[in-house]
């Protein structure tokens, strides 16, 4: 028998948790660090051959020859896959049922549409001999001008931005805000196209067994990827068991199955026998996503004692020629000060790229260090410290919507990473503080925000006559340490000792845990696992309290707690029984329960949820060359309920050291002619190394949130890099006295 | 990956005889090589792997007072060698702050002398590059270029050498022991590195089947050890190619320069040895002054090439404060953060 409560229950039957808010080490480290994580490259099924593609060099235009005798005739190559003899597929790939959906590149035809589109498929013995069979095949272009940079085509209004929002909002009247204001500011911030780059390229190994699937990939959500394959090829999903243990960073391009994955299943269905494809690392810049180039202008004004009365932010973007993303940029305007007119707006152009996607905080990102600029800007025109400037407009309600918050321990972030960092210090004007080596020193500062999602999500639990216990969901573990923070949930959901649990997650024939994005996986399918107990220990409390046999006979009413393997008398501790005398005295193996994490649309509706967090950086910068060193970087966050301190800190940190990044060093360079990516390396696209990151704090700042889900969980998975871009941009200004209003800042903005 | 031949020589005579077959290609730690072939950029049909030639491996002083380190010395030992980097220590600090403490590990010293520009239309096979294609045209010119050449460049590449252990090098005097079908013979590193001209692809004094066995510093160089420094100047704190170096040396007494030596990075198709600088360095005061003027004179015959403007006042900019670096003394220990400016005072802290 299986129960299925409703979401969000606060049960009856009360667990008592002990192993939510520990700093437990992750469960997967000891595998990671000795090489024992099978991550999906290291899987070789008997028989397997290795796939290769073949990408286009050109950015629009077609192929207008491929020597695939060349390539077949090279010892080693078994089958050249192209347009020509590329098996069917059931569905378009160019079809787009819903905004989720997004086109693939999967050789429907000889059309090239962005630079490193796959154009064919080297199936060999060797990835040595697919490699060169690939190189081989020397392809002939009819190419057309590439449609480069966010002026190089014309500009639309797109239908809409991000997950669907519209993109043009207002509120009040943002010209009449700004012709009453006393002080005006209006700046224009650029910011590039940049790309996740995980350090595991996108991989697949696929054997077909008639016609079900076994699939090793990563994925960042196993049940989206498997109904988007049953789609593509006519399969029911349950045919398609995907394994995804491990994932080397996704930062939200392995949210989708990629064209390339897909193109491995249909090599292996080409070939009949198990293929593996492994994307080089510069063919992952194009076809699976990354974050478009923004040009944003903000314009603001503020009454005589600091108060906006007018934001008006609007960002320009760009998506593909052939579909829809848009950074929803502009966005990040609605949820941090308050004014009385706000306005944001999207314009964007179609360019010969690949489709952007979501990318780590994707608008909150690239909003956030154009508005943090901005209010610095704005804060340093009515002559205030930029901590009393966002002080004084801090917004009590959502600004945009005016819901309350369903919590927001925004003041306290403030008051703890300011204390932390010795903000009180700080001269108010630029170019003051040099060090002792005479270094330009600088304090910038900016306000974190990400918003608190959830998606759906399914678990099942199972307790057995041993006492021990198990939890199943479909999770994904993308580093950041999922393994853990379920099985903390789990254990507490069934009241066991987390070494009693098995946690099973990271394979597709579990149940659905909805996607690990937005922020929102901890808080979903920790909902669902959390249900989950809830479910199998109400199962197991109806056993004990309807058996006049046990101790807690009758205690119904009263309810019974949960806790170590145990079930207790809620009015009478010193009463009570084990899970398996419960189970052995009903004559079962074990019981089971499901759960569902889900939104609560009632909340939804009433509440503005939002997690967020302050961040204050030190630069110095050598007065002469321009080069720029973030020496110290501290940030608060209030993010709910922390599951385990340890992972969430090393979030946080991911986070903060990515808005260095943002800041600092992060630009696919594109040559402007061919609108092929110049650096689409590891060493010249640069993200910061350690030495780029010598001190970085993040603190956690207590937050109770009742509204959000029955855990109080919200998310701190890219929140980190919000208000962080744009306080090391603010500290090199106030080092510097130079505005950045490009990004990456470089050496050249700063030589004066 | 194109099929090759891998072929292993015992001696320093077979690896040349090997290596005289046309399309052969040296391997030594491969760290540039093996990149180079994966990307299609350069095909070898014939792989000579002297990685294990034993007599190329030592570092050995010579009687006059010079040194010589064998082509196959990896960079990361030759650093660590406590008397190699007291007696040279702006080569020690230029090679520390190259790469990563991997990539060190592996590199050589020929290797490094023998890396090829960093030019992303050199690595890019669908772009036009002279270099790798003689003829073919330049589309680094026009493009993404606000890192190449402003010395030294021409119409037909202006691509820089990416190498920061062969900028001090280069103001040391450093000699290249060659061995070849005709035995061995030395060039004077300066000479070694050509300017592209209308040749680019002709980037040094190599013929086909020359092998580097060593690199020289003759004597003198030990006699600036006390004033030497390299400065770099990367966009982010480590593991990053220099956007300008550079390295000087000077013997200072009594205020007045007695000798000087000075070399640019990340400028020209070669380490840019800077004569004219040092010119008007030699008998001058010591002092700020002077090396704005010497400044000057490195920088007199430079242009953009490009989006690249920037990097001149740069570069004047970095030869002052590198001349001051020097004049101040040899840090006692390199630093934390070799090179960097921000571990240009010594003493400073690593996170300070
Ligand atoms: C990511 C990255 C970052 C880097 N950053 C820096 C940096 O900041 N500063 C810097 O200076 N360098 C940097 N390098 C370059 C690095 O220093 C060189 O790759 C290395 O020095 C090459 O040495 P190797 O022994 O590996 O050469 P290989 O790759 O083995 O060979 C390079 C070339 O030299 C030839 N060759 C090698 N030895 C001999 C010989 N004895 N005689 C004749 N020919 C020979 C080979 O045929 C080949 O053409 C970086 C490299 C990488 C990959
Ligand atoms: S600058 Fe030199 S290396 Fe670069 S593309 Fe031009 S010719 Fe080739």
């Amino acid at each position: 028998m299986t129960l299925e409560l409703s979401l969000n229950q606060q049960p009856a039957h009360a667990r008592q948790g002990s192993s939510i808010g520990q700093p437990l080490t992750r469960r997967d480290g000891f595998l990671k660090v000795t090489g024992a994580a099978r991550y999906a490259a290291d899987n070789h099924p008997p028989g397997m051959l290795y796939a290769v593609l073949a990408v286009s060099s050109i950015a629009r235009g077609r192929v207008a020859a491929l020597d695939v005798e060349a390539a077949k005739a090279h010892h080693g190559v078994v089958e050249v896959m192209t347009p020509k003899n590329r098996p069917a597929l059931a569905a378009d790939p160019d079809a787009k049922d819903h905004p989720f959906m997004f086109r693939l590149d999967l050789l429907q035809n000889d059309q090239v549409r962005y630079p490193n589109q796959s154009i064919a498929v080297v199936i060999a013995e060797t990835l040595e001999a697919a490699t060169e069979g690939a190189a081989l095949l020397s392809p002939r272009y009819e190419s057309l001008p590439a449609r480069v940079g966010l002026d190089g085509a014309e500009s639309f209004v797109p239908r809409g931005v991000g997950i669907g929002s519209p993109a043009v909002h207002h509120k009040g009247d943002v010209e009449v805000g700004l012709k009453s204001a006393k002080t005006r500011i209006e700046a224009t911030y650029e910011t590039p196209a940049q790309y996740h780059n995980a350090m595991e390229p996108h991989a697949i190994v696929v054997a077909w067994d008639g016609d079900r699937l076994s699939i090793d990939t990563p994925s960042q959500g196993l049940a989206m990827a498997q109904g988007r394959i049953a789609g593509l090829f006519g399969i029911a999903p349950e045919n398609i068991h995907i394994r995804s243990p491990f994932l080397g960073g996704g930062f939200g391009s392995k949210g989708m199955i990629s064209g390339p994955q897909v193109l491995g299943i249909l090599a292996a269905r080409l070939v009949g026998r198990p293929v593996k494809l492994v994307l080089r690392r510069e063919q992952m810049y194009g076809p699976v996503g990354h974050r478009a180039p923004t040009r944003q202008t903000l314009r603001m004004g503020m009454d005589g004692e600091g108060r906006l009365t007018a934001i008006d932010h609007h960002a320009r973007t760009a998506s593909s020629t052939f579909d829809d993303f848009f950074e929803p940029a502009a966005d990040a305007s609605h949820t941090l000060y308050a004014s009385p007119a706000i306005a944001t707006s999207h314009d964007a152009v179609r360019l010969d790229t690949g489709t952007p996607l979501f990318m780590r905080a994707p608008g909150e990102a690239t909003g956030s260090i154009a508005l943090e600029s901005a209010i610095d800007e704005a804060a340093h025109a009515c002559g205030m410290d930029p901590l009393e400037f966002r002080l004084r407009n801090y917004a009590e309600v959502e600004p945009m919507t005016g819901k309350p918050f369903s919590s927001k321990a925004l003041r306290e972030c403030y008051r703890q990473a300011a204390e932390t960092f010795g903000w009180a210090s700080r001269p108010l004007q630029p170019r003051l503080m040099r060090d002792a080596d005479g270094f330009l020193t600088g304090w910038g500062m900016g306000t974190a925000t990400f918003p608190a999602i959830m998606f759906q999500a399914e678990a099942h639990a199972v307790l057995r006559a041993d006492g021990s216990g198990l939890m199943e969901t479909g999770a994904q573990d993308m580093g950041q340490g999922a393994w853990t923070a379920f099985a903390q949930i789990a254990a507490d959901g069934l009241g066991l000792d987390i070494d009693r649990v098995e946690f099973r997650a990271g394979s597709s024939d579990l149940p659905n845990a909805g996607i690990a994005g937005g922020s929102g996986h901890t808080a979903t399918a920790g909902m669902a696992i959390h249900n989950a107990g809830a479910a199998v220990i109400a199962r197991l409390a109806d056993l004990a309290t309807g058996n006049e046999a046990s101790p807690l006979f009758g205690a119904g009413n009263e309810g019974v707690l949960a806790r170590g393997g145990r079930l207790y008398r809620r009015d009478d501790e010193s009463r009570g029984e084990s899970y398996a005398e419960i189970l052995t005295r009903a004559g079962l193996t074990e019981i089971e329960g499901h759960g569902k994490g889900a939104p609560d649309p009632a909340s939804q509706e009433t509440y503005a949820k939002h997690a967020h967090g302050a961040v204050f950086a030190e630069v110095k910068v050598d007065p002469d060359f321009g080069q720029i060193r973030v020496t110290r970087l501290v940030g608060a966050f209030a993010a709910g309920r922390v599951i385990n301190p340890r992972l969430v800190r090393s979030q946080y940190y991911g986070g903060m050291i990515w808005g260095i990044s943002f800041a600092l060093h992060e630009e696919a360079i594109t040559d402007r002619r061919s609108g092929r990516i110049q650096n689409a390396n590891l060493a010249e696209y640069h993200v910061p190394v350690n030495a780029d990151v010598p001190s970085v704090e993040a603190l956690l700042v207590h937050e109770d949130d009742p509204y959000v889900n029955a855990l109080g969980i919200k998310g701190v998975g890219e929140i980190g890099i919000t208000g962080t871009a744009g306080a090391v941009a603010n500290a090199v200004w106030h080092a510097t006295g130079v505005r950045p209003r490009r990004f990456p800042i470089r050496i050249e903005d700063l030589l004066g | 990956m194109r099929d090759f031949d891998y072929i292993r020589p015992a001696t320093i005579p077979d690896a040349i005889a090997a290596a005289a077959e046309p399309g052969s290609a040296y391997l030594a730690g491969g760290t540039n090589l093996l990149d180079l072939m994966k990307g299609g950029i350069t095909s070898p049909e014939r792989i000579v792997d002297i990685s294990r030639l034993p007599e190329l491996n030592r570092i050995e002083r010579l009687d006059y007072g010079g040194l010589r380190i064998g082509a196959l010395v990896r960079n990361a030992d030759l650093a660590h060698d406590s008397a190699f980097a007291s007696t040279y220590p702006a080569v020690a600090e230029a090679l520390l702050s190259g790469a990563s403490a991997q990539l060190r590990n592996a590199a050589t010293v020929g290797g490094n002398l023998l890396q090829r520009t960093r030019c992303s239309y050199f690595y890019d096979t669908a772009s036009a590059c002279n270099r790798r294609e003689p003829g073919a045209g330049c589309d680094a010119l026009g493009g993404e270029n606000r890192l190449h050449a402003v010395l030294g460049w021409s119409d037909a590449c202006i691509a820089t050498h990416p190498s920061d252990f062969c900028v001090p090098l280069v103001a040391l005097d450093a000699v290249v022991e060659i061995e070849g079908k005709k035995g061995r013979r030395h060039v004077t590193l300066e000479e070694f590195h050509r300017l592209p001209g209308e040749t680019p692809q002709r980037e040094n004094a190599l013929e086909p089947g020359d092998l580097i066995v060593a690199v020289r510093l003759p004597a003198e160089a030990a006699s600036f050890s006390a004033n030497a420094r390299y400065l770099k100047v990367r966009e982010r704190t480590s593991y990053a190619f220099a956007v300008v170096s550079a390295a000087a040396a000077l013997v200072v007494d009594g205020g007045k320069i007695r000798a000087a030596r000075l070399a640019l990075g990340g400028v020209a198709a070669k380490p840019w040895r800077a004569r004219s600088a040092e010119a008007v360095l030699l008998g001058a005061d010591a002092n700020e002054a002077s090396f704005a003027s010497a400044a000057d004179a490195a920088l007199a015959d430079a242009s953009p090439s490009g989006d690249n403007a920037f990097k001149i006042e740069l570069a004047r900019r970095i030869v002052v404060r590198v001349l001051m670096s020097a004049l101040s003394g040899t840090p006692e220990r390199l630093p934390a953060l070799p090179a960097s400016p921000f571990s240009n005072i010594p003493g400073v802290r690593h996170d300070a």
